[in-house]
């Protein structure tokens, strides 16, 4: 019984062990983006990157038809673009970086919404923004491996620096580190993971689970390793879950596998150790004692 | 030791400190006093290297500016960052370690004598953010004193901190000054001033008076920077000098 449940999908069907393989790649490279976005407070931040991948995307399959590489390429370079436009008018000029992505992101998506209705349907719209898990193939898992692996080495590079740069930026900028610099690879890592997913859970739910999971972490670990590692594993057991809930209720699997990850955020934020709702209680009553 | 040539620092074209020259001699504590809006903070930021001059310059006899110790204000920085009050002290090797090099045995024993030495024994798996404010500064001035520099800037370092830790703080700069390193630091209790800071200079966006603490604090001196704080115009055109 178990068996057929929870392994059999998976030995008979060699799309859902695709499925899984990018997911897990989703999972490793998403959690150290999605950790420090949370603890940068541009959670939403990931969201508007995300909306702005769209219109290169959507010029990738006017230019190439439904080609992955294409489609990746332009959305990673439209994503690129959105970020360091934002990351720079907020470094020259006195605007705040959240409004300058709020401004691009919505003259991207708007952009993007416009070249598909010109060339595409709603389908191919639809493709983009929430993707098609079952329709994973060998390109499509080399490209997510790919930047999972890349997107690791370039956190563990980069480490030291972010973490000191969310900190301390002053601290950083007086030892004449590149703090910007950092700051920089980082969103190119963010919009690259992003990019990666949008062909299996699209834009929207990639980063979905990327937030869910970083934001869940919080209530299980205490520092930022530990906050990658339980993202990662969050992110990777919603996958499986959700990936078997779609399959045996014929559920569309993106939506159903983030909606596992919102289901994982509520319990931890119930029962999570740190600052979950009950250990929250749990405190407050030995205070009163 | 730091010599101001003529200095000036504005922001977007409006002067904060003007044609400032002198020098902070080798070895010697200075504390930075003035009031409210005086420059105080942007000219020890010039002195750390992290505002450019917009005219004349600091000569810093051969050190970058890496190799002074910077004490940011604690505003600056994002206490509710996880970060374990070790890895802040770490921080401190990061002129010789950088973003890639190696912590080893030696910097972790360096940072926690740091730790004991403010008074944090057994603090170093805490959290930043769960420290009280005294503590996170008694943390950021082992990360100072880690960094080993011959020349330390302290920005605010006794703001709505304790006077229980002020106290093992000011020891603490006594004990740098008797090591031979010159210190500055950014100042605003005149007792205190008097009686640990040999050297004080006193700014109003111009310099009134720098020298031995006595002849600084005296009280027509402090008269005239209050007169030239409140005269001080800050819609008057750009200084001419200052471009």
């Amino acid at each position: 019984m178990l068996y057929d449940w929870l392994i059999a999908p998976f030995a008979d069907y060699a799309f859902l062990r695709r499925a899984l393989v990018a997911c897990l790649a989703l999972s490793l490279g998403g959690a150290p983006v999605g950790v420090f976005l949370v603890l940068r407070r541009m959670s939403l931040i990931g969201d508007t990157l995300a909306h702005s991948v769209l219109p290169g995307a959507a010029a990738g399959f006017i230019i190439a038809g439904l080609s992955l590489p294409a489609m990746s390429l332009g959305g990673f370079l439209a994503g690129l673009a959105v970020a360091l436009m934002a990351g720079l008018i907020s470094r020259i000029t006195p605007q705040k970086e959240d409004a300058s992505f709020a401004a691009f992101f919505t003259i991207s998506l708007a952009l993007g919404v416009l070249m598909v209705s010109l060339r595409g349907n709603a389908v191919d719209l639809m493709h983009v923004l929430f993707g098609s898990i079952l329709a994973v193939d060998d390109s499509a898992l080399y490209l997510m491996a790919g930047v999972a692996t890349v997107s690791l080495a370039v956190f563990a590079a980069i480490y030291r620096g972010l973490v000191a740069e969310c900190f301390d930026p002053l601290f950083l900028r007086s030892v004449r580190a590149p703090g910007g610099l950092y700051h920089i690879a980082f969103l190119v890592m963010a919009v690259a993971n992003m990019v990666s997913g949008f062909q299996t859970l699209g834009t929207l739910m990639a980063v979905g689970l990327m937030m869910l999971s970083a934001t869940a972490a919080r209530f299980w670990a205490r520092e930022i390793w530990g906050l990658i590692l339980v993202a990662a594993a969050i992110s990777f057991g919603a996958s499986l879950v959700g990936l078997l809930l779609s399959f045996h209720g014929d559920l569309p699997s993106g939506p159903t596998i983030v909606l596992v990850a919102g289901i994982v955020y509520l319990v931890s934020l119930a029962v999570g150790p740190r600052q979950g709702l009950l250990a929250g209680l749990e405190r407050r009553r030995h205070l009163q004692h | 030791m730091l010599t101001l040539d003529n200095l000036t620092i504005a922001y977007e074209r409006h002067p904060a400190v003007h044609h400032v020259s002198g020098s902070f001699a080798e070895g010697t504590l200075t504390a930075l006093i003035g009031p409210n809006g005086a420059g105080k903070s942007s000219l020890i930021k010039a002195l750390a290297g992290l505002v450019k001059p917009s005219g004349g310059r600091i000569d810093r006899h051969g050190l970058s500016p890496c190799d002074i110790a910077y004490l940011p204000q604690m505003l600056a920085i994002d206490d509710s960052f996880p970060m374990p009050v070790l890895d802040v002290v770490l921080m401190g090797h990061w002129r010789r370690v950088g973003a890639l090099g190696a912590i080893g045995a030696a910097e972790r024993d360096a940072a926690l004598r740091a730790l004991s030495a403010v008074g944090l024994d057994g603090f170093e798996r805490r959290r930043f953010a769960s420290l009280s404010i005294g503590q996170q500064q008694r943390a950021l001035f082992a990360r100072v004193m880690v960094a080993d520099s011959p020349i330390i800037l302290l920005d605010e370092p006794f703001s709505a901190i304790d006077s229980r830790t002020v106290e093992d703080l000011l020891a603490l700069i006594h004990r740098w000054h008797q090591e031979g390193r010159t210190i500055v630091a950014v100042l605003h209790d005149m007792a205190q001033v008097r009686d640990h800071f040999p050297q004080s200079l006193l700014l109003a966006r111009r310099l009134v008076a720098w020298g031995p603490t006595a002849e600084v604090l005296r009280p027509a001196v402090l008269e005239q920077a209050r007169m030239m704080g409140e005269a001080w115009d800050d819609h008057a055109p750009p200084c001419a000098g200052a471009a």
